[in-house]
């Protein structure tokens, strides 16, 4: 630690604020401000290289960059953890950067940035979601043409989309998709919510908090503001759902969060445990206890599967 | 004595569901199509013919709102206001043609998600027109595939599993599924045996007459036309050099060219 | 008695384009008169054009000048200047044509055949149905082929079909091509009670007979076309 505080001490002078020139922070604000004038619409900006590589959440850092100040206090999430190796680096990048405060405490924070989760934690108005996104055009799949997609967007024609969705349930009997499903943002655009478990999306509608997504490698920006119709595409008859698990957390005994399968052993032994790592240590340290951590062996409890 | 007649328009439909003034196509000095005026009316079904090269592909393509001509003004009257295909919002010209128009392509493939169901494929229309239930979507798909001859078991099946007779029934069923009305056909039993298309011709010449559809179609075979059309358009060279009632044409061709053409159909 | 054909000055010419533009002058000059409950028969030796004259009066050829007033819907129009729609539509309501030839369309069956012209002037399946079968009987069609499509039958039996489509509801006019050429005594005598029947319902006739018998039991007038040969 203390190797790195004396290089980031030393390159702190090298760097503008928040590493970013405030040339570029001023072109993403004007891109931010029109994605939350049109919410679900795709605006093009003009995306930097970052001392880190594309797809790795280039797009969600020129963003954060863009939007963060000295009063601000930063959380970031990779895989609903914020101690795996990218969130703990971004993190650091913006310590550096920006004399940035940071938190694991998703009611603390000011920005959140992530990358597959929204935390479980109810936001707050004046919080804004920071979504890191690889592919933030979600007719893609369905039309390899740009110029194709943009009209169908302009157009709202979206009965292809919604022709992914019936061969799904055709084939499967349900909508197969689990991360990245499509929702209709405000009556109007369809918009990819970046690769969150069908699971959070519940939680974009009608949000306090105003979020923001950034396609680095893509180029695009989007958002919805505070207080936005986010409807997940399904049919009348096929209404969307999400996941649910037949065991709560092993760790923390929560019902109702988004959980991980952790594999134990390698005899087939697993485990379900929240994947938001901050939620379930708030949990915890308010005495709620799973299963495995209701016995001091907590191997003896953890079925093998052979 | 001269009778006086009255003029036969005013007898049936007042106003032609489609009207064709003066379109023409150039490829630089090259002619696609020239100077072509029409009137279609409901109900009738246009036959367009000429050999390879007589501009009859490029004409369907410039009445169906694929490719603008250069000169000349397509009107369609399946609303409540005449539309000038050419001159309103491509927003609009595409919705009509998701609605009002459709289009069944030679190749299947160009008409068809090969990736897409069966009952995709047929349910696109629905959905792109608002159809959100899906239990109602796969039924009038199923509806629809046994119009066309397609056992309703095949639905979850992808079109390249099909035959090319299946497949061209297919395109045909996803195109009329939105009822159409005006379907524009582009040698629709091209590229297939003669007793599968035996099949398909009489399939159309049901549905065309059961949904009272008006259709333009574009063939080189002259018994398809006599099947299926009402009218006939002679193309030659980019212009259309003859036309008239599809058996008047056949049997009296009055130009040289349409008297080449019937004179080279063998007749079986 | 109603007019239903006038025709007025009618020539008819042939120019075969790729046979170095010769001329073929078929007739000029025709006029005549049909009325409701006649029955015209075209006479003149063989070549002489009465099967032209009676395809142009089904609008089938174009003659070179005249006009041919059909009476369609109570009024008289020329089918000669009529557009395609027009023809059609009097070709379905007022004007039917028999000729020797079935057309044969793949895949459908004897009675859909018969029953076709019912239905396009909006009888019920059932009765179209009915009034198909009874005059499939009364040809002497054998049942077993009523539900196949007649691709495959012999022409005597191709020509009863076609005979039955036209006679299961008679048009006001009807033009009448050699419809006896390939059938037996029996049916022949079938035949000319549905023209005979036709005509006294008040439909106005004109054929083409080659059996003598047949043309003598049919006519009510005779019309000889040699003379407009002459003026072609």
């Amino acid at each position: 630690m203390t190797v790195h505080q004396s290089i980031s001490d030393e390159a702190k002078p090298a760097y503008n604020y928040a590493y970013l020139d405030e040339q570029t922070k001023r072109m993403i604000r004007r891109a931010l401000l029109k994605a939350v004038a049109i919410p679900g619409y795709q605006v093009p900006f003009g995306s930097r290289e970052m001392p880190l590589a594309r797809g790795w959440g280039t797009g969600g850092i020129q963003v954060t960059a863009a939007i963060i100040g000295p009063d601000d206090t930063l959380k970031v999430i990779d895989q609903g953890a914020d101690d795996t190796t990218n969130a703990v680096s971004i993190r650091r990048f913006f310590e550096r950067t920006a004399d940035a405060r940071t938190t694991e405490a998703t009611d603390e924070a000011t920005i959140i940035q992530t990358r597959h989760r929204i935390p479980e934690a109810p936001l707050k108005a004046g919080q804004i979601m920071v979504y890191q996104v690889p592919q933030p055009e979600p007719l893609r799949k369905l039309e390899p043409h740009e110029a194709e997609t943009r009209k169908m967007h302009a157009w709202a024609e979206y009965g292809l989309m919604q022709v992914k969705l019936y061969e799904n349930i055709a084939r499967f009997g349900e909508v197969t998709t689990t991360y990245d499903y499509p929702v209709m943002v405000n009556g109007r655009y369809v918009m990819a919510p970046s690769p969150i478990p069908k699971f959070d999306n519940p939680k974009m509608q009608m949000s306090p908090a105003l979020q923001l997504f950034g396609a680095g490698r893509e180029k695009r920006i989007y958002a919805v503001p505070p207080h936005t119709s986010v409807r997940s595409l399904d049919f009348e008859d096929h209404p969307f759902r999400i996941q649910s698990w037949e065991q709560p957390c092993a760790l923390c005994g929560a019902a109702d969060s988004y959980l991980d399968e952790v594999v134990i052993d390698d005899q087939g032994g697993r485990m379900f445990v929240c994947s938001d790592s901050h939620h379930c240590e708030t949990r915890r340290a308010q005495g709620h206890r799973g299963t495995m951590l209701g016995d001091a062996t907590a191997s003896g409890l953890v079925e093998a599967k052979s | 004595m001269t009778l006086h007649v009255p003029p036969p328009e005013t007898v049936l439909d007042p106003q032609p569901l489609l009207s064709v003034a003066k379109v023409s196509r150039f490829y630089g000095e090259r002619i696609g199509c020239a100077d072509v005026s029409f009137d279609l009316w409901p109900g009738e079904v246009l036959g367009i013919v000429g050999e390879s090269g007589s501009g009859k592909s490029t004409l369907l393509r410039c009445l169906a709102g694929i490719d603008k001509p250069d000169q000349g003004e397509v009107l369609f009257r399946g609303g409540a206001e005449p539309l000038d295909i050419y001159s309103v919002a491509e927003q609009e010209r595409r919705r009509l043609m998701r609605t009002a128009w459709g289009i069944v392509h030679q190749n299947p493939r160009d008409g068809l998600r090969m990736d897409v169901s069966a009952g995709g494929n047929v349910g696109e229309r629905l959905m792109d027109n608002g159809a959100r239930h899906y239990g109602r979507i796969r039924e009038t798909a199923l509806d629809w595939l046994q119009r066309v001859e397609i056992a309703g078991n095949r639905i979850d099946d992808r079109p390249r599993q099909f035959s090319g007779g299946m497949q061209q029934r297919l395109q045909i069923a996803r195109v009329l599924v939105s009822e159409p009305k005006l379907v524009f056909m582009d040698e629709p039993t091209g590229g297939l045996d003669v007793s599968v298309q035996a099949r398909l011709l009489d399939l159309l010449r049901v549905l065309v007459r059961d949904l009272g559809l008006a259709a333009i179609i574009v063939t080189h075979d002259l018994a398809v036309a006599r099947l299926l059309t009402d009218r006939l358009m002679v193309m030659k060279d980019g212009r259309v050099v003859e036309q008239g009632l599809t058996d008047q044409v056949l049997d009296d061709p009055h130009h040289a060219y349409t008297q080449l053409l019937t004179s080279a159909v063998l007749t079986v | 008695m109603t007019t239903m054909i006038h025709v007025e000055n009618v020539a008819k010419e042939f120019t075969l384009h790729n046979q170095g533009g010769v001329r073929l002058p078929v007739f000029g000059n025709v006029n005549f008169t049909v009325s409701a409950g006649e029955a015209l028969v075209l006479a003149g030796a063989s070549g002489a054009g009465k099967s032209s004259l009676l395809r142009i009066l089904y609008g089938n050829y174009r003659p070179t000048s005249g006009s041919i007033a059909i009476t369609h819907g109570g009024r008289p129009i020329d089918i000669v200047s009529a557009v395609p729609r027009t023809v059609l539509d009097i070709r379905r309501r007022t004007l039917g044509f028999v000729s020797q030839f079935l057309r044969v369309i793949p895949r459908v069956s004897a009675l859909d055949i018969v029953r076709d012209p019912l239905l396009a002037r909006g009888a019920s399946p059932e009765e179209a149905s009915e009034r198909a079968r009874t005059m499939l009987a009364r040809l002497n069609l054998p049942q077993r082929l009523w539900d196949l499509a007649p691709a495959t039958f012999s022409g005597g039996e191709q020509q009863r079909v076609n005979i039955a489509r036209s006679f299961v509801d008679p048009s006001p006019i009807m033009l009448i091509d050699e419809p006896t050429a390939s059938l037996d005594a029996n049916n022949r005598n079938v035949v000319v009670k549905l023209i005979a029947e036709a005509r006294e319902q008040g439909s106005a006739i004109v054929g083409i007979f080659h059996d003598e018998a047949v043309r003598e039991a049919v006519a009510t007038r005779y019309l000889d076309i040699t003379d407009f040969r002459k003026a072609a």
